[in-house]
């Protein structure tokens, strides 16, 4: 199935409106086969048609569920590890440290896909800062995708997901097996506000956050989104608050009130002094 | 770094092989966990094994109970590669001396990952 060009520049410019997404032309392979799982759920025979009704605007939601075909929901437990080694040994003990006042932490994880990433963070939580557990913890997690909302609401995970990068120990302390699924316990799950948020838009009211992860979704934007991201990420960020960005993500041009903190591989910045 | 691959099928013992030489492994095999004893006894120790549960002779969970036993190979990080996907074998195997645990099927990926989590170098 090939998709004309007049129809891929339509959901071209319907994705970047709704997500900030940008896809090249070069891409329409991708369109197609993101596509066509849709088209089969929604009964519908061709792109051409289902450009037809996004055109007519004649179904509700499909545009959602179009944007949500079209992100990249790759992720999984301690991606990469070493940002969450940095979490572990350095940052959650500074904020201990620099909070013990208040006794407050707030984390943010604004693009958590499926919720690998903000039960990662929460487990490291739980299982290796004890002292949190009189703390009032603030951890929201984000996302635009409601599907992957709901995915993180339900905390399940198939044996495929759970096998990367999750260790046994912490495997067998945080879930239950539930079916062939494994779910994760209630009291993990309750420490999470999930909520969705369009990283686009102007950010609703948060309270300022001492660690913000956004891994691998800045990616996805061009510079002036970018730019507008961080600039936004600089009035929700504690002036000493942490911000972790993924692998192939910088601020680097973008923003230079932003720098790298010294810690390897982390992908772990601070705003400058 | 070495490492023995303990597993019954000569197939996954070949795969599991393949993985960890391409990371510079050097790698040793058994078809059993009687047969692993054997290779660790008469080789230098090892830094990793990945063991299958169910073998015959001797299956994967005796073997790390084996090993568990003998101070010698403490620093041996130990990871099963199985079947067994009930809660209660993952956690038996824990507390038998397993460090780590992977359900098959599994990818390269997968294999690789939990390494890293072992604090063992996974680069190419
Ligand atoms: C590749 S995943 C990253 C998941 C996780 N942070 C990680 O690094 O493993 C990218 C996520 O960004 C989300 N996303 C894309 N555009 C977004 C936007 N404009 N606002 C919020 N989230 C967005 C997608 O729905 C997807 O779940």
């Amino acid at each position: 199935m090939a998709i004309s060009t007049g129809d891929f520049d339509f959901i071209r410019k319907l994705v970047l409106e709704r997500s900030a997404i940008v896809l090249e032309p070069g891409k329409e392979y991708l369109v197609e086969s993101r596509m066509l799982p849709l088209l089969h759920k929604e009964g519908l025979e061709s792109i051409e048609i289902l450009v037809g009704k996004l055109r007519g605007g004649t179904k509700n939601g499909l545009a959602d569920l179009v944007v949500d075909a079209l992100t990249t929901n790759e992720t999984s437990f301690f991606r990469d590890i070493k940002p969450f080694e940095a979490l572990k040994g350095h940052i959650i003990p500074d904020i201990i440290e620099k909070n013990k006042t208040t006794r407050e932490l707030t984390i943010w994880c604004g693009a958590s896909s499926s919720g690998q990433e903000p039960f990662t963070i929460a487990m490291i939580l739980r299982n290796d800062f004890p002292q949190l557990l009189n703390w009032k913890i603030n951890f929201i997690s984000s996302d635009i995708s409601r599907e992957m909302l709901q995915r993180c609401r339900a905390g399940k995970y198939s044996q495929l997901e759970v096998n990367r990068g999750l260790p046994a120990m912490l495997l067998v302390k945080f879930f239950e097996r539930v079916g062939t699924d494994w779910k994760v316990k209630d009291d993990l799950l309750k420490m999470i506000q999930f909520r969705e948020i369009n990283l686009a838009e102007p950010f609703p009211v948060l309270p300022k956050v001492d660690v913000l992860f956004l891994r691998n979704v800045l990616i996805y934007f061009d510079v002036e989104m970018k730019r507008s991201v961080l600039g936004k990420i600089k009035r929700v960020l504690k002036p000493e608050g942490y911000l972790f960005l993924g692998a192939a993500e910088t601020t680097m041009n973008i923003d230079a009130s932003f720098e790298r903190l010294p810690l390897p591989q982390s992908g772990c910045y601070q705003l400058k002094g | 770094m070495r490492a023995l691959v303990v597993d019954d099928s000569k197939a996954i013992r070949r795969i599991l092989s393949q993985m960890l030489s391409s990371i510079g492994f050097e790698v040793s095999e058994a078809a059993h966990g009687k047969e692993a004893v054997e290779v660790l006894a008469a080789s230098d120790p090892f830094d990793l094994g990945l063991i299958d549960w169910n073998m015959p002779e001797m299956n994967g969970f005796e073997l790390v109970c084996e090993i568990r036993k003998n101070s010698k190979y403490d620093n041996m990080r130990l990871m099963m590669v199985t079947t067994e996907t009930e809660m209660s074998q993952v956690v038996k195997a824990l507390e038998a001396g397993a460090n780590e645990y992977v359900m098959k099927p599994f990818t390269k990926e997968m294999i690789y990952e939990k390494l890293s989590l072992m604090g063992l170098p996974v680069s190419p």
